[in-house]
């Protein structure tokens, strides 16, 4: 089964839905994926190679019940042993796996939970990626945060408690500048302990700029590494280009950013083989730069505005539970990330066993916080979410369940040097 | 019995009863209630980083009075960054002592000894009272000490790893080798393993992952003041023959010189 990911708008002109389909239906209109774009820096690293040919040779029906015995049993979790608890054969063992993530979590992170909130200041996207509300033939709400805008949505949250940020935008660099990204991180630097980006990939010495500006953890989803897959989901724009978008975190941590997060979205394709990719992708990364702080997103597709029926088909909560502990065994260090696709009870579940932060008061929408925080009608303009959110949880009502499980929440653990 | 009531731990000239220390990494405030009523703590660690908060449950409002905060520069990459956070830390009202802990590996969390000796050079120059969190090395120990510090803290095993004395043999050679004070940290997981670390001739161990991961916290903590206590009693005693090192012949070797 697949998820039906086209949607026409009838406000697009002819000539827009004339191209729109031609992307979509004629793979020869489309430009190479995997070539360059002008502008793009090229960083010659060996961490994709090395990476892509072990997920190329992952055959997971290869795996029993006797692998995935001796990967618990096992004291370091090998990438061999990784790859058999990742496979169906381990989903009868869910159980001791969390068993054994819970112990890996508590070693490294004790019974702490960190708490942040994503702000997107602005929704503008020149890609069609066609599972994603941002994309640019999605007939939203538009808009773009001016400083005083910013300045005043970061102000409301921060007057929540929040201590720490993650600025996104939708991917255009012609709507939202480097250098008003930049701003943006400037002023969160004044409300914030923390300030974290996911905006589109930029180039070494732009990430340098960022990291100068205040922010200091770039995380990029890679949504699938699935080269093939990737092609026939990302029509258009700078993100249709798939190995630039791999060297985002390196080319981040090349920038002096302190820490990296990654992701495959999944539900996009094979759920399996990008887990592995994206673990082997932290993985490899952290040999060759040990002194970063490497952390894993967990994200499953979701319904957007305009297309209520996408679903991550067949990664359920169990199959993600089984990616999350798996993540957790293989890489006890790493922070995992669970985001508020997740529903409640998932998110207080997982949190107990591997997780180790989780965002609360939510909006994936632009220049909503006041109205969303304080139920009061907002004055402005808003502009449209990027997928609907599952867990609403505010930080307040979030901070108390953490510590009803027995959890410490914790609001920073950072300081900019 | 002579068990001295004026034996104390001495840091930066300032006395201390307890030779238990809470470490930072995992912190709650049950936590930090139960090092100090059942462990009898007397220092407590505190990762400035973590303290670098505002209002919600602020760590620093939570240390009882007449507990030394012992701030810690985690999070520091190299000497440079060490020396801001323990500049941050005495600005922020902690006082003067801290410990040095200076990481370049994420995984692991093993300490950088070269940047470490560096950043404790500057630092006791400035008038801190520095304990180095170090790998345990003779070379770096020497070092340590040529710099200023004034105590040195090598890892008994991974942080967190609750494996306790992996770098017996090593710290052996840092207590016979090292005039400072030794402190065990970072791998200590049972009151047992503390014992031995103070019955080999440890200043102090400091703990955070054993108390914070136990199922009954004040009694894990009781029980880590207990076998701190009899470690060093045990120290003190000077071991008799079962517990010294290598076994002596009951009939003397050297019996026929007097034969």
């Amino acid at each position: 089964m697949e998820n039906s990911f086209f949607v026409d708008s009838e406000n697009l002109s002819e000539a827009a839905l004339e191209k729109k389909h031609r992307l979509e239906n004629d793979p020869s209109s489309r430009t190479d994926h995997m070539k360059y774009m002008d502008g793009m820096e090229i960083i010659q690293s060996d961490i994709c190679e090395k990476v892509m040919s072990r997920v190329k040779e992952y055959d997971y029906s290869q795996y029993t019940a006797r692998d995935v015995i001796a990967a618990l049993e096992h004291e370091t979790c090998s990438i061999e042993d990784f790859k058999a608890l990742l496979s169906p054969a381990a989903e009868p063992y869910l159980e001791q796996m969390a068993q054994r993530a819970r112990a890996e979590t508590g070693k490294h992170f004790g019974n702490t939970v960190y708490l942040f909130t994503p702000l997107y200041i602005a929704n503008y996207c020149g890609n069609y990626c066609v599972y994603c509300g941002f994309n640019c033939y999605n007939d939203i709400r538009r808009m773009k945060l001016n400083m005083e805008q910013i300045d005043h949505e970061m102000k409301v949250i921060a007057d929540s408690g929040m201590e720490e940020i993650l600025i996104l935008t939708g991917e255009s660099r012609a709507k939202s500048s480097v250098e008003y990204i930049g701003e943006a991180c400037k002023l969160a630097r004044k409300y914030f302990r923390m300030v974290g980006l996911e905006i589109y990939p930029v180039n070494t010495d732009e990430y340098r700029y960022l990291h100068e500006c205040g922010a200091d953890y770039v995380t990029v989803f890679q949504e699938t590494y699935d080269t093939e897959k990737y092609e026939t989901l990302h029509l258009m724009g700078h993100k249709r280009v798939w190995p630039y978008r791999f060297d985002s975190q390196e080319r981040a941590l090349m920038g002096g950013m302190r820490g990296a997060g990654f992701s495959a979205l999944l539900g996009l394709s094979d759920f399996r083989r990008d887990a592995l990719a994206s673990a082997l992708h932290v993985y490899y990364l952290q040999r060759k730069y040990p002194h970063a702080e490497m952390s894993l997103s967990c994200p499953r597709l979701r319904p957007i505005i305009n297309n209520d029926k996408i679903n991550p088909l067949d990664v359920h909560e169990t199959q993600l539970c089984q990616v999350i502990c798996a993540y957790r065994i293989f890489m006890p260090f790493v922070g995992i990330t669970v985001s508020s696709r997740e529903s409640e009870s998932f998110r207080n579940g997982i949190v107990k066993i591997a997780a180790t932060k989780v965002s609360a008061g939510v909006s994936t929408g632009i220049g909503d916080h006041e109205s969303k925080y304080s139920g009061k009608e907002s004055d402005g303009a808003e502009g449209d979410e990027q997928f609907e959110i599952s867990d609403s949880r505010s930080f307040d009502k979030m901070y108390q369940d953490m510590s009803g499980e027995g959890l410490q929440p914790v609001l920073n653990d950072y300081l900019y040097v | 019995m002579t068990m001295q009531n004026d034996d104390k731990l001495i840091l930066g000239g300032k006395e201390f009863s307890s030779r238990f220390i809470l470490g930072s990494g995992k912190y709650s405030l049950s936590l930090i209630e139960a090092a100090v009523k059942y462990a009898g703590a007397e220092i407590i660690t505190l990762a400035v980083r973590r303290a670098n908060t505002k209002d919600h449950e602020n760590i620093l409002d939570y240390i009882p009075e007449g507990v030394t905060l012992l701030p810690n520069t985690s999070g520091a990459r190299n000497a440079e960054e060490a020396v801001r956070i323990a500049r941050l830390a005495r600005e922020l009202g902690c006082g003067d002592f801290v410990k040095v802990e200076i990481m370049r590996d994420s995984k692991y969390l093993l300490p950088d000894n070269a940047e470490t000796v560096k950043a404790t050079e500057i630092l006791a120059k400035d008038g801190f009272v520095v304990l180095p969190y170090m790998y345990p090395d003779l070379y770096a120990a020497r070092e340590l000490v040529n710099a200023g510090a004034s105590a040195v803290m090598p890892l008994a095993s991974p942080i967190g790893s609750n494996k306790g004395l992996a770098a017996k043999e090593f710290i052996q050679i840092l207590i016979d080798e090292i005039d400072l004070p030794i402190i065990v940290d970072a791998g200590i997981g049972r009151p047992s393993q503390a014992c031995e670390a103070m019955e080999m001739g440890a200043a102090a161990i400091m703990a955070n992952t054993a108390l914070a991961t136990a199922g009954d916290l004040p009694l894990m903590a009781a029980a880590f003041k207990a076998a701190v206590e009899a470690g060093r009693k045990a120290y003190l005693a000077k071991p008799g023959r079962v517990l010294t090192r290598g076994a002596s012949a009951s009939d003397p070797l050297t019996g026929f010189l007097h034969n």
